[in-house]
């Protein structure tokens, strides 16, 4: 994989996306708290995008806002990026269905940051081989109910992403 | 933003993957044309996995509309100055 500040040559990533898809599957909440809780541990600046549905869970799982920072609709989010107005170091996107492949693709082709694919659930493999040839890092993480895999997952992929110094 | 519901869509397939989406667009269309993900039509920005199509039918453009919880559409409007836009801005492939 690599990040953006890999070719500038400035060091680790400052910052992240957090791409969350439909809400349906609860390992996706606690793990989207806990990745926001390991960057920001990391000096990692996140911003969090989705439906507002999945924003709303995060709103109310954290409702002092010790995790939950900038957020937005994952749309709206997309247009900054397309549009070129918004870019970040490294893009984290939560997949349990197929409309969360799409958007993984789109993220890598239209972000200059690495992506990071974190797919969970029943279909994880299955999604996982429709992000073949895509400029991305691919994350399987058995389940969707249980959230201790997700969270090994995640404390292993954001030490990395911060160790690119 | 954009927002699909301001347009006047009819829906040709509801809640299906991005593949059966090209599928329907390779299969149907007269023309079409390959467009890369984030591409804007309508002042929507198109979300897919490459190769994503966009056909063209009459006064009509066919694209794929994806939402997070509920899959892909593919959608049918009039197109009015944004088919000329795509057939210049597209990669022709049929």
């Amino acid at each position: 994989m690599t990040l953006p500040r890999d070719r500038g040559g400035t060091g680790a990533p400052r910052t992240a996306l957090v791409m969350l898809g439909c809400p349906q599957l609860c390992a996706q909440t606690s793990g989207a708290l806990f990745l926001l809780n390991e960057l920001a541990a990391c000096g990692i600046d996140a911003m969090v995008a989705g439906t507002s549905s999945a924003c709303a869970h995060l709103e109310v799982g954290d409702p002092a806002g010790h995790y939950l920072g900038a957020h937005m609709d994952i749309d709206e989010c997309i247009a900054e990026l397309a549009e070129g107005e918004q870019d970040y170091d490294v893009c984290f996107v939560f997949i349990h269905n197929d409309a969360g492949v799409a958007y993984a693709a789109t993220l890598a082709s239209i972000s200059g940051g690495a992506t990071i694919a974190l797919i969970f659930g029943e279909h994880a493999e299955e999604l996982a081989s429709g992000l073949e040839g895509i400029r991305c890092e691919r994350h399987i993480i058995r389940g969707g109910h249980n959230p201790l895999p997700m969270k090994r997952t995640l404390r292993e992929v954001v030490a990395w992403v911060a160790s690119k110094n | 933003m954009g927002c699909v519901e301001k347009l006047n869509y009819e829906v040709l397939i509801r809640h299906c993957s991005f593949r059966e989406a090209a599928e329907y667009i390779r299969q149907n269309t007269p023309e079409y044309y390959e467009v890369p993900p984030g591409f804007k039509i309508f002042d929507v920005h198109i979300i897919g996995v490459p190769p994503i199509l966009v056909g063209i039918e009459g006064e009509h453009i066919i694209f794929p509309y994806t939402k997070p919880c509920h899959g892909t559409f593919l959608l049918r409007v009039g197109g009015g100055e944004e088919i000329e836009s795509l057939r210049r801005r597209g990669k022709r492939v049929r």
